[in-house]
């Protein structure tokens, strides 16, 4: 009676003091081996099933256990809900929960102004403070004054729970990251049912694991709903969305899925050679578990083997692809000249990260735009598609396998590791209506010599594409034979003739020059069409560009926002878009290489904007460039 | 170029000229890679292959131009590469005979790598491994099987490296199927060449090739046709390890397990080592392919081992198979449905 009562009461408390917002961002922190990521995963995951649109950014060391405790083994988790239209994982922070001072003392400056910090308390001994580089502790020296503490023993609360189903302490220990989700889901109202659902899911064959987090998470729970340390919780409403079907998506995700649907689009079937390197592994990982739809991943013994074995495919007939990141795109190198010349479809992902050499193998980049434009010896142009979201992987990988096939090219798709980690909503595209991809094999000679007989010659090309015959092995008549020495046009066989040499390089560089009659113009979203300022984007600034943008209109300010998907070649309108504009501003996770190419390309005074900092742009600095950019201008 | 196939339903038998390119060779006059040309090219015929169901793929070096003059479809690609890109092509079609022809330089110094990884993943494939001990496409510089100490034009005051013995490599990268043959021998490369090809995996063959330009000579203390009865121990599967005009020299294994070569008279035959290419264990082809140091001495020829291991593209299309069978063929609407979703009105 007195414990329903008790109950009673605190419904009614929280009912009084529930808050509603339009949108939060909260950072997890902890140790690498906390579990930070899998519960901000977990956090997002029950979000998106309650309707809010949401933005994602792990931001991981790239050590798997860096020191524990160390501010070098601090991994995060920053995700964004709201109940309207979101473009990034949000600026700072408005909640941190931190599992230890490192993780404290790593994300306290990123916060918003009188954020919420959730600290486990428990860990905040002498020897973690020290490790993490205090003097003093941090929750008593009054240096959190600004922000709404909040000091929870989630250790020892998990511990305690977990003892009566037999788990000892320090496994017990291990499930404390559940029992933040459990609080944080309270804090916010978040579903609960579907989290339990998912742990006995996951942890179905590890009864002891499973109850531990179930029971861990259901006490942080509790511990919200009884403990009467929170003034209020909050909820952020669904967000309107455009009706349809939803599902939450990583950019590696999408990506993979793409290329099997571009696969079955084909008709190909899809073969992946890859070499494991952070952070395009994902996709290497997503691929190998689909095997059902009859792809083929092979796990190479270096990057070269893994662009070598996807070339070998593509000469057999089958989509060819290859995923890598940083050093490794410089390894696929030598073999991407050889498919330039050898005029074979073939994928190459690229999830760019922090360069050069190793360089930051966890965080994300641009700059490796002129890498993929230049970085062959020898006239070797290629096609060029940039994923802008994490859900655009998916049409970005059709897309690359459309050009590669019906060009008979090699293609780079670029990506990076904040879409390839990054979550959002994505509305699931109907996957009947993508246009088909027709391969169209070979089938017979396509050459008359002087005597009259009928041959196959491998270089004859089409007249609108300029692509070559792709003639898998296995049609008799159609046997030849190809390679990296420069070929005679049409015939194929090795030339050394001068003047053969240059046709063949006018060919290739016109072949890929071409299909810029194939892709669609540029869009500029110019609410009022008179905007002087233009932004011009590529890739995963995307959504940081857009919310800055929005937020100078906001302002009362007119400024226009054009985001390029074909990097190579560049619409047909750009030059024409560009002109239009008296300050073309160019925002990149580099020191300026698109801004480079459009004014090489269109003679326009581009100002770039650089970060390479490996973390994305926020909407704030954007807004604060366009609008200096603005006041220069009067 | 390549003229279409002629033959009535294309099951014809074919002849050697069915096999050659109308592409000019040029290699240099007196290579042996032209006999080892030729005895492809009249092997082929007899093995009952399919020009369009061969494919010859190269890397860089003199023995690498060898697809251009098969009339096969072929890929002459990059320096080392081609066992890597033999592997995407023979585990996506299995119903290809894969040819990969490479030279000592091609092979064990910038394609080392994938060298041993396909052989120990047993990808079916035949390479065929052109040794010359020397780089003769630039122009003479010392290879990874040259001897030691050898002066060329990189090492005027002689190697340093101690040179790789190919069988013993290609026998720890766990090759299902090792042999040794030479340029001066078609019938033997025939053979060769014949057991590599029925191999149902990664056969690797060492072919003791001569440049006559470069490194004139290298083998022929072994390989000339007077010297071959006592310089080259056949191996043959289940006879006893004999050489010799009159086969008075046989292989002894000691008690410490080391070869030795013997008069046959000394010990009788019983006391010879009977060769068994089909032992699990490589150890003994291993030793044997010790027994000489270099082609100066008297040096086994013919199939060091030759093991059954599945195939790597048949065990990759198993899983296709089995997955497809538990599963279902893949459904793409499942597919982006395999997460949680939720319907927004």
């Amino acid at each position: 009676m007195l414990h329903h009562r008790y109950t009673m009461t605190t419904t009614e408390h929280r009912d009084e003091h529930h808050r509603q917002l339009d949108r939060v961002v909260i950072r997890f922190a902890g140790d690498s081996g906390d579990g930070m990521q899998l519960t901000g995963d977990r956090f997002t995951a029950s979000s998106a099933l309650f309707g809010n649109d949401l933005s994602t950014f792990p931001d991981f060391p790239a050590e798997i256990r860096a020191p524990a405790g160390t501010l070098a083994g601090v991994s995060a988790f920053q995700v964004q809900i709201s109940d309207h239209d979101i473009l990034t994982p949000g600026d700072a922070p408005n909640v941190l929960v931190a599992m230890n001072p490192a993780a404290l003392k790593a994300n306290v400056g990123v916060l918003e102004k009188g954020a919420t910090i959730v600290v486990n308390v428990d860990a905040f001994d002498e020897r973690s403070l020290t490790k993490a580089g205090y003097a003093a502790n941090p929750l008593t020296d009054g240096s959190l004054s600004a922000f709404a503490l909040y000091e929870v023993p989630m250790t020892s609360m998990t511990q305690e729970v977990c003892k009566e189903a037999g788990v000892k302490p320090r496994d017990a220990e291990r499930s404390k990251n559940f029992f933040a989700l459990g609080l944080l889901s309270w804090l916010y109202n978040r579903p609960v049912d579907a989290t339990v659902e998912w742990i006995q899911k996951r942890f179905a064959d590890r009864e002891m694991v499973r109850e531990a987090n179930t029971r861990a998470f259901r006490a942080g729970y509790h511990f919200g709903e009884t403990a009467e340390l929170f003034e209020s919780t909050y909820e952020v409403q669904p967000a309107h969305f455009e009706p349809g079907e939803y599902t939450q998506v990583t950019g590696n995700q999408a990506l993979a899925w793409g290329l099997i649907a571009a696969s079955r689009l084909s008709g190909l079937p899809l073969f992946l050679g890859s070499y494991p390197i952070t952070p395009a592994s994902d996709i290497l990982h997503e691929l190998s578990r689909r095997k059902e739809f009859g792809v083929r991943t092979f796990q190479a013994e270096d990057e070269i083997a893994g662009i070598g074995s996807a070339i070998g495919a593509a000469f057999g007939g089958s989509l060819g692809v290859t995923t890598t990141s940083g050093p490794g795109v410089d390894l696929k190198s030598e073999a991407l000249g050889l498919a330039v010349n050898l005029e074979l479809p073939l994928v190459l992902v690229d999830i760019q990260r922090g360069g050069p050499s190793t360089g930051l193998p966890t965080k994300a980049e641009q700059a490796d735009l002129l890498h993929a434009m230049y970085g062959r010896h020898g006239e070797a142009p290629l096609p060029i598609v940039a994923a802008k979201s994490p859900s655009h992987c998916f049409e970005a990988a059709i897309e690359a396998v459309r050009l590669a096939v019906k060009y008979r090219t090699p293609v780079i798709l670029l990506s990076d590791g904040y879409l390839a980690n990054g979550a959002e909503p994505w509305r699931l595209p109907d996957v009947d209506a993508f246009e088909r991809i027709d391969p169209a094999f070979a089938s017979g000679p396509n050459h008359v010599l002087d005597d009259g007989t009928e041959v196959f010659w491998p270089y004859v090309r089409d007249d609108a594409t300029l692509a070559r015959p792709w003639a898998p092995p296995g049609v008799p008549g159609l046997e030849h034979r190809i390679g990296g020495l420069e070929k005679a046009d049409g015939s194929g066989n090795v030339s050394y003739d001068p003047a053969n040499h240059e046709k063949m390089v006018r060919l290739r560089a016109a072949k890929v020059a071409g299909i810029v009659r194939d892709i669609p113009p540029v869009d500029v979203d110019d609410e009022t069409g008179d905007a002087e300022l233009l932004v011009l984007g590529w890739g995963s600034t995307y959504g940081a560009i857009l919310a800055g943008v929005r937020r100078v209109r906001a302002r009362g300010k007119r400024v226009a926002h054009a985001h390029l998907v074909h990097m190579h070649p560049f619409p047909a309108n750009l030059g024409e878009v560009l002109a239009r504009y008296r300050t073309v501003l160019v925002p990149e996770m580099n020191l300026g290489q698109l801004s480079r190419l459009v004014r090489a390309e269109y003679l326009v005074d581009a100002r770039s904007m650089s970060k390479v900092q490996g973390v994305p742009f926020r909407a704030g600095e954007i807004e604060a460039a366009i609008c200096s950019l603005l006041e220069d201008a009067r | 170029m390549t003229t279409t196939d002629t033959g009535a339903g294309g099951l014809a038998p074919t002849t050697r000229k069915d096999w050659a390119s109308d592409q000019e060779v040029r290699w240099c006059p007196g290579c042996g890679d032209y006999s080892i040309l030729a005895a492809i090219q009249m092997l082929l015929p007899d093995l009952g292959a399919r020009r369009e169901n061969t494919v010859f793929l190269s890397g860089i070096g003199c023995a690498a131009r060898f697809p251009y003059y098969m009339n096969t479809y072929g890929l002459h690609s990059i320096h080392g590469r081609a066992p890597a890109i033999a592997t995407g092509l023979a585990t996506t079609r299995p119903d290809l005979d894969v040819w990969v022809i490479t030279g000592d330089g091609d092979a064990l110094s910038i394609g080392g790598n994938h060298l041993i990884h396909a052989l120990r993943r047993n990808v079916r494939m035949t390479i065929l491994m052109f040794n010359n001990q020397i780089y003769g496409l630039t122009k003479g510089q010392y290879s990874p099987t040259s001897e030691l100490a050898k002066v060329t034009k990189s090492t005027p005051f002689g190697s340093l490296d101690t040179p790789f013995n190919p069988i013993s490599l290609a026998l720890g990268a766990e090759a299902t199927f090792v042999a040794r043959t030479h340029d001066m021998d078609r019938q033997h490369m025939q053979e060769t060449f014949r057991r590599a090809h029925d191999h149902d995996g990664a056969a690797f063959v060492e072919v003791y090739q001569n440049c006559n330009v470069f490194n004139d000579g290298a083998f022929e203390k072994i390989t000339a046709r007077d010297a071959r009865a006592g310089m080259l121990i056949p191996l043959v599967h289940g006879e006893p390890l004999r050489f010799g005009a009159e086969r008075e020299k046989g292989v002894v294994q000691r008690a410490d397990g080391r070869l030795e070569i013997v008069d046959v008279a000394d010990v009788g035959e019983d006391a010879l080592l009977v060769h068994d290419e089909r032992r699990e264990d490589p150890g003994l082809a291993f030793a044997l392919s010790r027994l000489s140091r270099g082609p100066l001495e008297p040096t086994p020829i013919g199939v060091f081992r030759c093991v059954e291991r599945p195939e790597y593209g048949d065990a990759m299309a198993r899983q296709v198979a089995d997955a497809q069978e538990r599963r279902g063929v893949g459904d793409l609407k499942a597919l982006v449905r395999s997460g949680a979703t939720w319907t927004v009105e």
